[in-house]
């Protein structure tokens, strides 16, 4: 925890917030969990069902190894137990999008137990979130209540889709915290390709369980493990949003507090967060609470993993993001916040890296960061769908390394990439954007602009500030193709001796 | 001359041979079974649904592959169907009023492998509702009567459950064998009932795969025949891995029929002391004495045994079987096919719809393994029952380290009048007294008939063997059969 504990006022005095997230991260697969279906985004409706998943009679589930791979890769980069024998069980209930009446899930028996993940605050400052476990789960269907004003309908191409929920322990203090926390196991789960990581598509989903104490209970429980230090905790279901994650966080946490020091007391509940009022909303109380009536299920054999088949796993993970940061540091020479801007994304940090291949990596990190970037933000695009290539762009940072063009001309070049796009140094060729270090030429400029501006010459020799503007003058007489460095140096021995 | 009528009495085996020699063929086969099991459907009320065009079209397809010398197993053998196996296109309700009228768009890999070895679907039989019962009296369609009556009596008497329908149709000869599931007895408690063969293998050796579930831990498809050698046969063509189940065993199918005839000499049979009941009828332990006297003549060691967690077996099996069909029922619920009985609301139609489709028996068994596996009951019950099958399954390993097979009677009693038990669950769960520790433990076991009570009535002996190890059980249930001479028929009425 960092010095500076979020805290919220109230008439009692101080309270502090406690969290545990349970994250559903739809895991990357051709097909579903229990049955060869197709799992593709956006698909018209009841399309990627099959029988299977429709739970006709006399169907049985078969698992997907894939999907178990995936697991053991993401346990794995959540520095996490995994465990070698594990069991799905099944969860009933009875819902229409809910096919079979049971969600097979392994609640005794998860596949990836301990773990931890290193997180980072708004400031920069970092801290670990424990993980509790991972699970491997089927997602249920999809109600849909608008289409008409007396039936529901429902679409199963989502029934029977794997989903991993990754249970962290009430380690996340703060709106910020939880951001992050969201934010860093989706740039991990991106980075293993276990998840796209999208929240818009539901790809991850947030259950927020959020409980209120006051200064020191929370160290307590820390020490102890006990849980009656903290807070009775209201689980705030299906936040699909890093925002929404804060709001219902800031709302929720207040309304806990409201209630407690008005004498009432909370009521563990499950909660929705209607992110058009920003308000949460009890779902289900604890007494509405179902009888899942958890079992194993019958059809299928516990899962049964193979040490060597986890290590080969292990062997083959790519590189993750904070060894990537710390090598971007310590290997490239970048600062720390342009390493952690990086290597937040994954596809950002690849598209660097294929950009500082044999470059200079600050300058490289400069052009992606700001240049790119800036743009990529102004546009509303993100890196996948830029333009201009890494190989371009490694062009255009070469050209400026080099010295063929300028800073300034690159800017120029870039736009060109930008709207037209072509081999960088093709257009520098093309279009006489090379950079002047004829030191000739240049003197030869400079001195018509000394013999045409006489006064101003004199003034640099009191005010040394002067020559920016025939540096000014000479880029502009030169279309910006003068080296500056060589400007500078010729003007610097004309007007100052 | 001999008629096509006296043709179906024939033994599967017998009938593949005269199939093989074009001596009859399989459309004449198949037109004069079904127009047998037309015939007495009034009467015996066995079946559920026929499909002639598809039933010619089979035969058709086998006497082109007869004539061409070519053929399977099965080639041109007309076989009834449990109406809990999805054949493609035919009504497949599990004699339930919420399945009424549901025509799969698949085929139960059971069925298929049948149909792969060229047998002739003749139609689907009836069931105790959902495999839920053990007098096929909770069928959606009422009772199926047994072909035998007791000698001079002419009381209606149950085939036995749940795969009464294929029992009876087996044992009125009008087909050369049927399929059929065992989750706690419900094909060797008819099978002793109608004086016919029935098998369940270990527990994957047939798959799963588009059988309707009861209870997926337990349930068994099996067959019905009218020897063991037939048994055989059936069994052979039924099994196999299916990587659509993930409980089907991926081990490698054994000869089975070559196992039948066999020599059985030196085998140690094992006798539990646990299977005398209190209250057994003396008749059945007189069929069981034969037993041992007819295996003991044919060269084997009987040993008496325990099998000491045998009184716990029907206890666990009724928590166990309800708990897991608690949840494999909860697919029906009117929502994607099936039948919908509309409600005020969601809840409302689900209680309308359940209430109207399931019949009480199945109902009960949903509250009890709902109850089983509710929070503050689940240890108790669930948790204990599995337990005791751990327990259960022990006894037979013990066992199996002493003995080649165990030998026990296949139900307390020969079969009794429709309408007698069926108030009384308990009474009626009793019947499953010595099958369903087979189920519990996953270990082969199949009943062949014995020979008849005083009343002339059949009854069964029951042969266990160890997990894996059927054609030590097909060796000894062919011994039996060949001691017991068993050759009666239930005398034509219908």
């Amino acid at each position: 925890m960092s010095a500076d504990t979020y805290t919220l006022p109230g008439a009692t005095g101080d309270w502090e917030v406690v969290m545990g997230l349970e994250i559903h991260a739809q895991v990357v697969s051709q097909a579903k969990l229990f049955s060869g279906a197709a799992t593709a985004f956006g698909a018209a409706p009841n399309t990627q069902v099959s029988l299977v998943d429709a739970a006709m009679p006399g169907m049985l589930p078969v698992i997907n190894e894939h999907v178990v791979e995936q697991a053991v890769k993401t346990g794995l980069g959540l520095n996490a137990q995994i465990n070698t024998w594990s069991r799905f069980d099944r969860k009933n209930y009875f819902y229409p999008d809910l096919p079979q009446g049971y969600q097979i899930s392994q609640f005794q028996f998860p596949i990836v137990g301990e773990g931890e993940i290193e997180c980072e605050r708004d400031d920069g400052s970092r801290f670990t979130v424990r993980i509790e476990r991972l699970h491997l789960e089927q997602d249920a269907g999809k109600s849909i209540h608008d289409l008409d004003p007396n039936s529901t309908y429902v679409d199963l191409n989502r029934s029977g889709v794997a989903l991993m929920e990754i249970v962290s322990k009430p380690d996340i203090r703060s709106p910020d915290e939880a951001s992050a926390y969201v934010s860093k196991l989706r740039t991990i789960l991106r980075y293993l390709g276990t998840c796209g990581g999208d929240m818009e598509k539901g790809q991850l989903r947030a259950d927020v369980n959020v409980s209120v104490c006051k200064p020191g209970a929370y160290e307590k429980f820390r020490e102890t493990g006990d849980f009656s230090h903290l807070g009775t905790r209201c689980e705030i279901k299906n936040v699909n949003s890093l925002r929404f994650i804060r709001q219902a966080i800031e709302y929720e946490a207040q309304r806990q507090i409201d209630i407690i020091e008005e004498g009432g007391k909370i009521d563990q509940e499950t909660r929705l967060f209607d992110a058009n009022t920003g308000v949460t909303r009890s779902m289900r109380s604890k007494e509405e609470a179902h009888d899942y009536r958890y079992f194993p299920d019958p059809d299928l054999l516990p899962l049964e993993l193979q040490q060597d088949w986890i290590d080969q796993i292990r062997v083959n993970l790519p590189e993750l993001p904070d060894a990537k940061r710390e090598r971007f540091v310590s290997e490239m020479g970048l600062s720390e916040y342009d390493a952690s801007v990086l290597a937040a994304d994954k596809d950002r940090a690849a598209y660097f890296e294929e950009v500082a291949e044999g470059r200079d990596a600050k300058l490289a990190s400069n052009w992606v960061n700001n240049e790119l970037y800036g743009r990529l933000n102004k546009e509303g695009l993100t890196i996948t769908d830029c333009p201009v290539s890494a190989a371009q762009m490694s062009g255009l940072v070469g050209l400026i390394e080099d010295k063929t063009i300028s800073g300034k001309i690159a800017k120029d070049v870039f736009e060109i990439l930008w709207a037209e796009g072509g081999d960088p140094a093709k257009i520098v060729e093309d279009r006489g954007l090379k950079q002047v270090t004829d030191t000739g030429a240049i003197e030869a400029v400079i001195d018509q602009l000394i013999a045409d501006n006489p006064d101003q010459a004199a003034s640099v020799k009191e005010k040394p500030k002067a020559m920016g503007w025939f540096v000014g003058q000479v880029m502009k007489a030169m279309q910006g193709k003068a080296n500056p460095q060589a400007v500078n140096e010729i003007l610097q021995k004309k007007l100052l001796g | 001359m001999r008629t096509m009528s006296d043709l179906l009495k024939l033994s599967l085996t017998d009938v593949s041979a005269k199939l093989k020699a074009k001596e009859v063929s399989a459309s004449e086969l198949a037109t004069e079974a079904v127009k047998a099991c037309k015939a007495a459907q009034p009467a015996l009320n066995a079946f559920t649904a026929f499909d002639e065009d598809k039933t010619q079209a089979m035969a058709k397809a086998a006497d082109a592959r007869l004539a061409k010398g070519e053929g399977g197993l099965l080639e041109g053998v007309p076989l009834a169907i449990k109406d809990l196996f999805a054949v493609e296109g035919v009504d497949t309700s599990a004699s339930s009023n919420i399945l009424k009228g549901f025509k799969p768009t698949y085929e139960s890999t059971v069925t298929s492998k049948l149909w792969g070895k060229g047998a002739v679907f003749v139609a689907k039989t009836s069931m105790d509702e959902f495999a839920m019962g053990s007098s096929n009296e909770t069928a959606n369609t009422g009772p199926v009567v047994n072909p035998w009556k007791a000698a001079g009596g002419n009381e209606s008497l149950t085939p036995g459950g749940s795969s009464g329908g294929s029992a009876a149709a087996v044992a009125a000869d009008l087909c050369f064998g049927a399929t059929g599931t065992d989750t706690g007895g419900s094909i060797r408690q008819p099978a002793s009932f109608t004086g016919t063969v029935g098998v369940k293998g270990t527990y994957g050796r047939t798959s799963r795969w588009g059988v309707v579930a009861f209870a997926s831990s337990l349930d068994h498809p099996g067959p019905f025949a009218k020897t063991v050698k037939d048994s055989a046969m059936m069994l052979q063509a039924m099994s196999g891995h299916d990587p659509k189940d993930s409980t089907s065993l991926p081990n490698e199918v054994p000869d089975f029929v070559a196992a039948c005839g066999q020599s059985v000499k030196g085998l140690k049979i094992g006798v539990p002391k646990e299977y005398r009941v209190d209250g057994m009828p003396a008749e059945i332990d007189d069929a069981w004495q034969k037993g041992i006297d007819w295996l003991k003549a044919a060269g084997c060691e009987i040993v008496d045994i325990s099998l000491p967690h045998t009184k716990y077996a029907l206890p666990a099996y009724y928590i166990v079987a309800p708990a897991e069909a608690s949840s494999n029922l909860a697919r029906y619920d009117g929502m994607r096919y099936g039948n919908r009985v509309d409600g005020p609301d969601l809840n409302g139609t689900y209680e309308n719809t359940r209430g109207a489709g399931f019949g009480h028996e199945v109902q009960r068994r949903i509250m009890i393994g709902t109850y089983v596996l509710s929070a503050g009951y689940y240890d108790a019950y669930y948790l204990r029952a599995q337990k005791v099958r751990t327990r259960i399954l022990q006894d037979f390993h013990d066992a199996f380290d002493k003995v080649d097979a165990i030998l026990t009677p296949s139900a307390p009693s020969a079969a009794f009048a429709l309408g007698s038990k069926s108030d009384d669950p308990i009474a009626m769960y009793l019947n499953d007294v010595f099958t369903v520790t087979a189920n519990l433990a996953g270990v082969p076991a199949m009943s062949v008939p014995a020979g008849l009570d005083s009343s002339g009535l059949p009854l069964g002996l029951q042969v266990i063997t160890r997990a894996l190890d059927e054609e030590t059980m097909f060796k000894v249930g062919a011994a039996l059969e060949d001691s017991a001479g068993f050759t009666h028929k239930a005398a034509k009425w219908w």
